[in-house]
């Protein structure tokens, strides 16, 4: 497949300037969208199936229909580019901020005027320096050019764009708790409904895109609904950023059609394990999934696949556990992470987490009693969506839950030989 | 105002219930009496499903079998609704939450001062959870010192953000937040320091467990079992809200909020909480005292009769003062006793007048005076002339709220549930509805004010009448307005008008007759002008419009007499005359009167003039009724039985008039007694009889007990002197026994002492006393309106303007500026609270501290009304030209008059 959205992107070297980027054929899309009804543009991209490539795959026209636009809608409308990628394993949008930002900016400002919105913010992951310097500049040069401000290329149409650099939290990442933070204020999520798309940043209809997912508007417009389905085999259309880390011989991020076969990816892409460690699992899109095992190697990295295998595609990055690396030590380290994370809103969350994490290092450290286990299920089921007021504490269980059932009898030796085997 | 709601249908465990639309199942729920635990949910606060607590099983109908759980404080209860409470998944998912929050909140009930009334206990019973599973080290703070008010002991938090949200959010404070994540969210200040807020007090309440608890209440801490309670009225300011007062051993223990939907709601303000230790002040009068020749000496009560019946020979003219601060029982019988002619109010001349001006305004109308939930759900207001926050503090609370009355149709709008509390302020952000103040100097409430101005109290009232002219051409035109005024004037009347429910608050603040006559015409011009407008009046003192409504003569009447020798002797009742009158005019009067009698609880100035003191009781210690600024007779009642020689001051009174051979009196055997005779002498005052079952009310036969039924110890605690039991107290006046014996049923809502009911042992427990979640307590709130405005309404504008403010060179127009802590007589006697109270100072504008070569902290000269004081300067940055401030009520500066000119000088 011929590459889309990394198509300018050359990792080591700087990313494209404006000369080059439009030399490249960018803002074309923007031009051409800027000549389009605003609400034919979610038409479009309602026609393609562009799902959300932040981790939940909405669908992102049908995400867009709910604000409302028009004479009697509110101002300012908002959009936000969702770059605080905080989910561990996961640095597809890093290569997409760093390598072009430009096709994000276009993207923005496709979207923004599809949803007659006023204000767009980048709210971008503070470790992620060299990706603000670029991002900066290139906003910078878009403004120069015109392609933001007022009036954009005389449409009529304008746009103030903004580069937010975040103070640091993996729930800002979530869009609700990233809004507040953006307002200034704890990053706690909110209540839904209202969703943001009704009353989002600073009371106003806002919608929330991930990077990626913006970085594939300029090319839906230019080449049309039917071409990006028909990118892919499976059903959600694209191309779509897959990575893999963890011991294989190549780990890195690749583009390819949406749903490429996970044997593929690690096989052909990833290179296979290295010597010397065999296969034991991975987690799909990020530590926030479901574990899958040697009999799901041969599922589609589709959200719909994965997620039949009893997994969530998620960011699409893949984390690959060996048979050299504890999975109980690989488990509590991620919950490690997520009890560390939790906003301190719910009670499951802030509560059951760091729960799980102090019984799984008194397994991994050999101090494990016969009903942890039992204590362990339990807090999976106890934060169950729904049960908590946002994602992250079901998406902390997913590791922990596969991993209960995949790797069960790891635990239990821990338990019983009262350390850790890998040790 | 009330509008019938179409109710809908839900399904409990699968029975029908017709319950009001527009609100959670949580509350609709407990409104039915359902026992679903909750912590983040609070009544008066709304929705935001942190805590996870009231999850309950959804069904989508009436065939889904399998449901799925949902949190019921953030599901509406729309036609059709199904849950269970009972589902044992919802059960068990409830009883986990507990265990969560049980991880790490610390065992230590037996040593928490919430114990026993801790709603975290209660909910951890409801819920069943038992067995501890987890063997790890719970996680530890550090606490903060917090001020006097408060302690802080955050181990035992378990993160339901009520605080934070009430705090913040509600009470509007901003020096306190939630830190940092996971399950080591901290909830206390940046450092440690007094809490700025005027209503952290209430955190005692809002805080579910021990986070938060009552600091005064741990010098002589009490369970809540161990208390004697009763339903008291809060004495420190004229809204009269509702307190539960609790005492053991003869001492006040704690006050805490007793809810009255019409009133105070779930909050008081931090001096009505911790005020009340002025009953347990050292300096209290507990004997009767003599003083002859210089000599003081404790005399008994027999020998006060004695005494008083050779004091007042029959031909000798004896005046008598009464008390804004005392009940009506008790200026009504100084009244009885020296009759009207001779019966002097006890408020300084200047507020005597502004308050007769307020409640004539309010008698003829045509605005009506609202209660303070009323004024919570006014969408347009204008304060001319009142610092509400510390003269009214618990309004400051109502207005803070009614701010959002007009934002919140965008909410309704877009169909937000208004219970949703946190999405409905992600909506609204900092929109705020029309809230204009007008005010010499800042106010606690500038904060959320649409529009501010500054300026002299002449000043202010002209804005009052540009906007009654603005409003209606008939009221009188204002002369030589700026523009800029002018056009406030504009703004503020049609954002009065636009509104549904405008309110127009001012009062006798600023000592301005004038200004009240500018709220009457502005609450005039909208009334008429077909929007209906409230007025609320601030009262100074807890009982100044039930003073007023009795009516009597002037302070300087009273010296006149003296000086004249018209009059032999004087009895002053609970009043100390040097906070209503200049030191040396009381001095004369005082030296001059041949027999000085004083009645009052704390020695004082006055006490300490008198020939006999007579000792009183506090409201602690006495039943009263007291008339708040809406108007609203409310009854008192004592929570324990006045030592010996202390009676309550209607009965020494009483025993007075009755040894001078007066038997009418003698029949005042009872409170009742006397206020039948009240209602027939008075009218006016006929219906303060309603306020509160008279004593002869019993249920099932049974008086009512003051004390729970777990009360511990009471037969043993003299059985180191004597084995036998003492006998109970009786208390002729009231149906409330001072015991635990009685039936423990739910009583009408002016006799009900606390709130407690089975499994509910905090103060959660006024859920079970309420008609519904936020309504009325069962049987209606306690308390009658006493006045409202004639009907037809044929009064007319007040037309005289006064002239615009002048500064003068060198001197400056004094304003009082009130202090919440330290304005107030009896709560400076508390020590909690004079902690907080300013020293005496002078508030000066920048440009007029240069002027006079002055700054921050260097004392200056005042002369005032012939008495010279030093007093350190403050800079105001917005205090107009020409205008100075001075605290209220803080010593040396009692018993002046102001607004008043003065000469400032940097020399001594």
């Amino acid at each position: 497949m011929e590459k889309i959205i990394t198509k300018n992107i050359r990792p080591e070297g700087e990313p494209p300037d404006l000369k080059a980027y439009e030399k490249a054929g960018g803002y074309q899309a923007l031009r051409k969208a800027l000549g389009m009804d605003p609400k034919a543009i979610t038409e479009l991209v309602k026609a393609s199936n562009l799902r959300g490539r932040g981790g939940a795959g909405f669908l992102t026209g049908q995400k867009w229909s709910f604000v409302p636009v028009g004479k009697d809608a509110p101002h300012p409308k908002y959009l936000v580019a969702n770059a605080d990628e905080m989910e561990p394993g996961t640095f597809k949008d890093r290569l997409l901020l760093e390598g072009d930002p430009h096709q994000l900016i276009e993207g923005m400002i496709i979207a923004a005027r599809a949803l007659e919105a006023d204000v767009a913010y980048i709210f971008l992951r503070g470790e992620y320096t060299l990706a603000a310097q670029r991002v900066r500049r290139a906003i910078a040069e878009s403004y120069a050019r015109g392609y933001l401000s007022k009036n954009i290329l005389g449409s009529g149409y304008s746009l103030e764009m903004y580069l937010h650099i975040s103070a640091g939290r993996y729930m800002c990442g979530e869009e609700t708790g990233l809004l507040n933070a953006l307002e200034g204020k704890r990053a706690n999520p909110r209540t839904k409904p209202p969703f943001p798309q009704i009353s989002g940043l600073w009371g106003k209809p806002t919608i929330v895109q991930n990077v990626e997912t913006l970085a594939n508007l300029p090319h839906i417009i230019q080449n049309g609904a039917e071409w990006f389905k028909g990118l892919s085999p499976g059903q959600s259309g694209g191309s779509k950023l897959y990575g893999a880390s963890g011991k294989v011989r190549q780990p890195g991020l690749w583009e390819l059609p949406m749903g490429t076969p996970i044997r593929e990816i690690l096989e052909e892409y990833a290179g296979g394990m290295r010597d010397g460690v065999k296969f034991r699992g991975l987690l799909p899109g990020g530590a926030s999934t479901d574990f899958l095992v040697e009999e799901h190697l041969d599922v589609r990295m589709d959200f719909d696949d994965v997620h039949k295998a009893g997994s969530r595609m998620g960011t699409g990055t893949m984390i690959i556990l060996d048979d050299k690396t504890c999975p109980v030590g690989m488990v509590r380290n991620l919950e490690h992470f997520f009890a560390q994370e939790s906003c301190g809103w719910c009670t499951p969350c802030w509560s059951g987490l760091p729960w799980a994490e102090q019984t799984l290092t008194a397994i991994e450290e050999g101090r494990g009693e016969a009903h942890d286990l039992e204590i362990l299920a339990h807090i999976t089921r106890w934060v169950a969506p729904g049960n908590t007021f946002c994602a992250l504490a079901p998406g902390a269980a997913e590791p922990l839950q596969s991993a209960l059932k995949y790797f069960r009898e790891d635990f239990e030796r821990h338990i019983k030989e009262k350390r850790c085997p890998w040790r | 105002m009330p509008v019938a709601i179409e109710k809908v249908t839900v399904y409990i465990e699968k029975k029908p219930y017709k319950v009001k639309p527009h609100q959670s199942m949580l509350q609709a729920c407990l409104s039915l009496g359902f026992d679903v635990p909750f912590f983040c949910w609070h009544p008066a606060m709304g929705s935001v499903g942190a805590c996870r607590q009231c999850a309950v099983k959804l069904y989508t109908s009436e065939r889904d079998e399998r449901g799925r759980l949902v949190m019921s404080c953030l599901w509406p209860a729309i036609e059709g609704t199904r849950i269970s409470i009972q589902d044992p998944e919802a059960v068990a998912f409830r009883a986990n939450v507990i265990e969560g929050l049980m991880l790490n909140h610390p065992h230590d009930c037996p040593v928490c001062d919430e114990g026993g009334e801790c709603h975290l206990q209660d909910m951890t019973v409801m819920t069943g959870h038992d067995y501890r599973r987890t063997r790890f080290a719970k996680r530890t703070f550090h606490n903060q010192y917090l001020g006097p008010f408060l302690n802080h002991e955050m181990n035992r938090c378990i993160q339901c953000y009520r605080c934070v949200r009430f705090y913040r959010e509600y009470a509007g404070g901003n020096d306190f937040n939630a830190f940092a994540i996971r399950n080591l969210v901290y909830f206390g200040r940046q450092q440690d320091g007094v809490l700025e807020n005027e209503f952290a007090g209430n955190l005692v309440e809002v805080c579910p467990t021990g986070v938060f608890t009552d600091k005064t209440l741990k010098q002589h801490y009490t369970r809540k079992w161990d208390l004697t309670m009763a339903p008291s009225i809060c004495v420190h300011c004229g809204l009269g809200c509702n307190i539960t007062a609790g005492e053991r051993y003869g001492m006040l223990r704690r006050i805490l909020n007793r809810y009255n939907s019409e009133v105070n709601g779930y909050f008081l303000c931090d001096r009505g909480r911790y005020g009340y230790e002025f009953v347990n002040n050292e300096e209290r009068v507990r004997k009767p005292l003599l003083r002859r020749a210089g000599q003081t000496g404790v005399i008994s009560k027999d020998a006060v009769i004695n005494h008083c019946a050779g004091l007042f020979s029959k031909d000798d003219q004896v005046i008598g003062i009464g008390s804004p601060r005392a009940s009506l029982e008790a200026n009504f019988a100084l009244r009885t006793m020296v009759g009207p002619d001779h019966f002097f109010t006890g408020m300084s001349d200047d507020e005597s007048r502004l308050i007769s001006a307020m409640l004539k305004v309010l008698r003829e109308g045509p605005a009506r005076t609202p209660s303070l939930q009323d004024i919570e759900h006014s969408d347009a207001i204008l304060i001319l002339g009142e610092d509400v926050t510390n003269v009214a503090p618990r309004m400051a609370l109502s207005l803070r709220q009614s701010v959002r009355q007009q934002p919140l149709q965008l909410a309704e709008k877009l169909r937000i549930p208004l219970f949703l509390d946190h999405a409905v302020r992600e909506l609204l952000q900092d929109a705020k509805g029309p809230l204009f103040i007008a005010t010499p100097a800042a106010t606690r409430l500038d904060d959320v004010a649409t529009a501010t101005y500054r300026a002299a109290p002449e000043d202010l009232a002209r804005l009052g009448f540009a906007i009654a002219h603005a409003l209606d051409a008939r009221a009188p035109h204002v002369p030589d307005l700026s523009e800029e005024v002018r056009a406030l004037a504009e703004r503020i009347s049609h954002a009065l008008r636009d509104a549904q429910h405008p309110l127009v608050v001012s009062g006798p603040s600023c000592g301005s007759e004038a200004i009240i006559q500018a709220a009457a015409n502005v609450a005039r011009g909208l009334c008429t002008t077909g929007h209906p407008a409230g007025l609320s009046f601030i009262m100074p003192e807890c009982n100044s419009f039930g003073l007023s409504l009795m009516g009597g003569k002037m302070l300087n009447a009273a010296f006149q007499t003296v000086e004249e020798g018209a009059t032999d002797s004087v009895i002053i009742l609970e009043n100390d005359l040097y906070r209503r009158a200049p030191a040396p005019v009381v001095d004369t009067f005082l030296n001059t009167a041949r027999h000085v009698v004083v009645l009052d609880y704390l020695a004082n100035r006055t006490t300490a003039k008198a020939e006999l003191v007579l000792p009183t009781g506090t409201f602690a210690e006495t039943d009263g009724t007291l008339i708040n600024n809406e108007g609203r007779a409310q009854r008192s009642f004592a929570v324990f039985p006045p030592g010996e020689n202390i009676q309550e001051s209607w009965r020494w009174l009483r025993d007075m008039m009755v040894i001078a051979g007066r038997r009418e009196e003698n029949s005042w055997q009872t409170l009742d007694e006397l206020l039948t005779a009240m209602a027939t002498t008075l009218p006016a005052l006929a219906r303060a009889l309603e306020a509160a079952p008279p004593a002869a009310f019993r249920m099932a036969g049974a008086k009512l007990p003051r004390a729970p039924q777990r009360y511990s110890g009471r037969t043993a605690i003299l059985a180191n002197i004597n084995v036998s039991e003492p006998r109970p107290p009786d208390d002729p006046d009231t149906p409330l026994s001072f015991t635990m014996e009685g039936y423990p049923a739910q009583a009408p809502a002016a006799v009900t002492p606390f709130f407690w009911s089975g499994g509910w042992n905090s103060i959660q427990a006024t859920l079970k006393y309420q008609e519904e979640v936020n309504g009325p307590l069962r049987g209606g709130d306690a308390g009658v309106r006493l006045v409202e405005p004639a009907q037809p309404n044929n009064g007319s504008y007040f037309m005289i303007v006064p002239p615009a403010f002048e500064p003068r060179t060198g001197e400056w127009l004094l304003v009082p500026l009130h202090h919440i802590f330290g304005s107030e007589e009896l709560s400076r006697s508390a020590p909690a609270v004079l902690e907080l109270a300013p020293q005496a100072y002078v508030a000066l504008n920048p440009d007029d501290a240069l002027q006079l070569g002055v700054q921050t902290g260097k004392e200056i000269t005042v002369d005032l009304a012939g008495t010279r004081y030093r007093l350190p300067v403050k800079i105001r940055l917005e205090l107009p030209k020409g205008v100075a401030g001075l605290p209220a009520g803080v010593p040396p500066l009692e018993g002046i008059s102001l607004p008043g000119w003065s000469k400032l000088s940097a020399g001594q």
